[in-house]
């Protein structure tokens, strides 16, 4: 570079560099609106103004000084007032509410076609199970434990006497754990471009439907539906919405909407996460309801209903958005 | 300088793009160990208080009876704790967590801004596939071959793990020498960043450092056998030279 060019250079950077009290207060600012900390607006037309500042001195920079903490500084400063200009404040409890509110709501409304097919698999195959040994008893081998088979015949269910064996708080965390694990599995083998899901239902069902008919056959249906009731309406349900999430998620490898298989995994499983994070809480539910109701003598039959009936509304509600305010549909943004 | 770390870009309507630095495995790594241990002690903490206040004495052995208080006040809010740290801490802080904060990172929206609730989630529902099949393989596998350093759980929520450079100081201008030339914009950096260290530094570190720096860009050389604060009163004047 020839003398007037260096001296040229020189001399822009130091009147950029005479800008430093402006970019601290830009930085400042942009801090400030970005943690909801002043709604003057003023201070927010000034950000827009501070944004063409560190745009601006920001490419000179780069040239000038493209190894300097100068350089760093600005980068942050002006990716701070980028996101801070174009997303606004974060507030926790709008986020909640608009996750609960808006994309929930959303995610089941766009799942719904994978619901209903999720629950059809799942309602054959209970079926289908149930027609098998209700004819071929000696099948149940196939879908029960030897213990529980032993137990049937003698005319008990495994479950009599279960808190004698284990306390209810223990139960519940077994059982919860397992119940969120085997969700996530169902969903997560929806990835197998779907197959995974039919698998998982599928043989759920089976085991239903085998296990319900091997009790009628021995006269326990009743205390089977007894002890299943309360817990098990949302539990069913839930991994029907799993299945479901994991074959939205496939159906989006095996024709992807999107650009590529990776970007149309990634819009189906970020639509579909929230539900499997709600899926997860409302097993909790079901977990202790499983441990704490099911098990228990006490409880008669008709509270029982009413318990997993109760639960049962309370997951549409949430599901709907109907708790949070949410009125009219809307489309996916 | 080392080379860059690979960034995000982020176009922006002033024509000038918006660059982040990608986190990589270990700043990950670090930030997830430092967490894992505070949600494993404030759990771990909650249950031993729980349970010694629950029984009254020096045991935490659960009750024989099923109790609901016993699973109510000790055993769930300490899973609670384990098991939705980072949902629950990621949602409060816009994206980070103590860990994170350690390792200078936070979780970004692929165009820059901070994540919604419903990707936070989502991203912490994929623990579970990351976390296969021990110590975070499947994770720290496609993180390692992933051209943005991202997780399952990454791809899933559409999100980054960027450094947060919000430690990124300006220098002290140390403008006057700059301006009479003596100092290139990097020397007047290199001037301010050490006046504002000097305390900080060991003797012999300061008289080192002082001395390579004042032979790069000073007139004046010093004598070996001078205390600190002539080398200090010397950086000072090649920094503003109108004041000596």
């Amino acid at each position: 570079m020839n003398v007037n060019g260096s001296a040229r250079q020189r001399a822009l950077t130091v009147s950029l560099l005479q800008r430093a009290d402006l970019w601290r207060q830009a930085e400042r600012r942009a801090r400030r609106l970005a943690r909801g900390r002043g709604d003057d607006a003023a201070d927010a037309t000034r950000l827009a103004d501070d944004y063409r500042l560190l745009a601006h001195d920001l490419a000179r920079v780069r040239m000038l000084m493209p190894d300097s903490r100068t350089r760093e500084y600005l980068e942050a400063a002006y990716a701070r007032a980028h996101a801070t200009l174009h997303h606004g404040a974060w507030r926790i409890g709008s986020a909640l509410l608009r996750l609960l509110r808006e994309e929930l709501p959303a995610a089941v409304r766009w799942l719904s076609p994978y619901i209903l097919w999720s629950t059809a698999i799942f309602a054959l195959a209970v079926i289908g199970g149930y027609a098998l040994v209700w004819r071929y008893p000696e099948l149940i081998a196939l879908f029960a434990s030897p213990d529980l088979i032993a137990s049937v015949e003698r005319g008990q269910l495994w479950t009599e006497g279960l808190l004698n064996i284990v306390p209810s708080s223990v139960l519940s965390v077994q059982i919860l754990a397992n119940n969120i694990v085997v969700s996530l599995f169902a969903y997560c083998a929806g990835f197998l471009f779907g197959l995974g899901t039919v698998y998982i239902l599928g043989l759920n069902g089976l085991m239903l439907g085998a296990v319900f008919a091997f009790v009628s056959l021995h006269g326990l249906r009743a205390q089977l539906l007894a002890f299943i009731v309360a817990h098990g309406c949302v539990e069913l349900s839930v991994m029907c919405l799993s299945g479901a999430a994991g074959a939205a998620v496939g159906e989006a490898l095996i024709r992807p909407a999107q650009a590529g298989r990776i970007e149309s995994f990634g819009v189906a499983a970020l639509r579909s996460g929230k539900l499997l994070f709600a899926c997860a809480l409302l097993l909790v539910g079901s977990g202790m309801l499983e441990g704490y109701v099911s098990p228990n003598p006490r409880f008669a039959l008709w509270a029982r209903v009413a318990i997993g009936v109760s639960y049962w509304l309370l997951m549409v509600a949430l599901l709907s958005g109907w708790p949070f305010g949410r009125r009219a549909r809307r489309p996916l943004p | 300088m080392s080379e860059a770390a690979p960034g995000l870009t982020v176009d922006s309507v002033t024509g000038i793009d918006v660059s982040l630095p990608l986190a990589g495995p270990g700043a990950r790594a670090y930030a997830f160990l430092v967490d894992w241990h505070i949600r494993a002690i404030l759990a771990l903490g909650w249950f031993v208080l729980g349970a010694l206040l629950y029984n009254g004495h020096l045991s935490l052995a659960p009750p024989l009876s099923s109790d609901a208080r016993w699973f109510g006040a000790v055993v769930a809010p300490a899973l609670a704790i384990y098991f939705l740290y980072h949902h629950a801490v990621e949602l409060a802080m816009r994206g980070s967590t103590p860990g994170k904060r350690m390792a200078g990172v936070r979780i970004v929206a692929r165009d820059g801004g901070a994540p919604s609730a419903g990707a936070l989630l989502t991203r912490n529902v994929f623990r579970l596939v990351d976390s296969l099949p021990l110590f975070y393989g499947v994770g720290l596998l496609t993180v390692v071959l992933t051209r943005d350093n991202l997780r399952i759980g990454d791809m899933a929520a559409g999100t980054l793990l960027v450094f947060e450079q919000a430690e990124a100081r300006l220098p002290t201008p140390a403008g006057d020498a700059h301006r009479a030339g003596r100092l290139d914009a990097a020397g007047a950096e290199i001037v301010a960043e050490l006046l504002e260290r000097w305390p900080a530094l060991q003797p012999e570190a300061r008289v080192r450092l002082a001395r390579q720096v004042l032979t790069r860009y000073g007139s004046e050389s010093g004598e070996s056998g001078d205390d600190d604060a002539a080398w200090r009163t010397r950086l000072e004047r090649l920094a503003h030279p109108q004041q000596g």
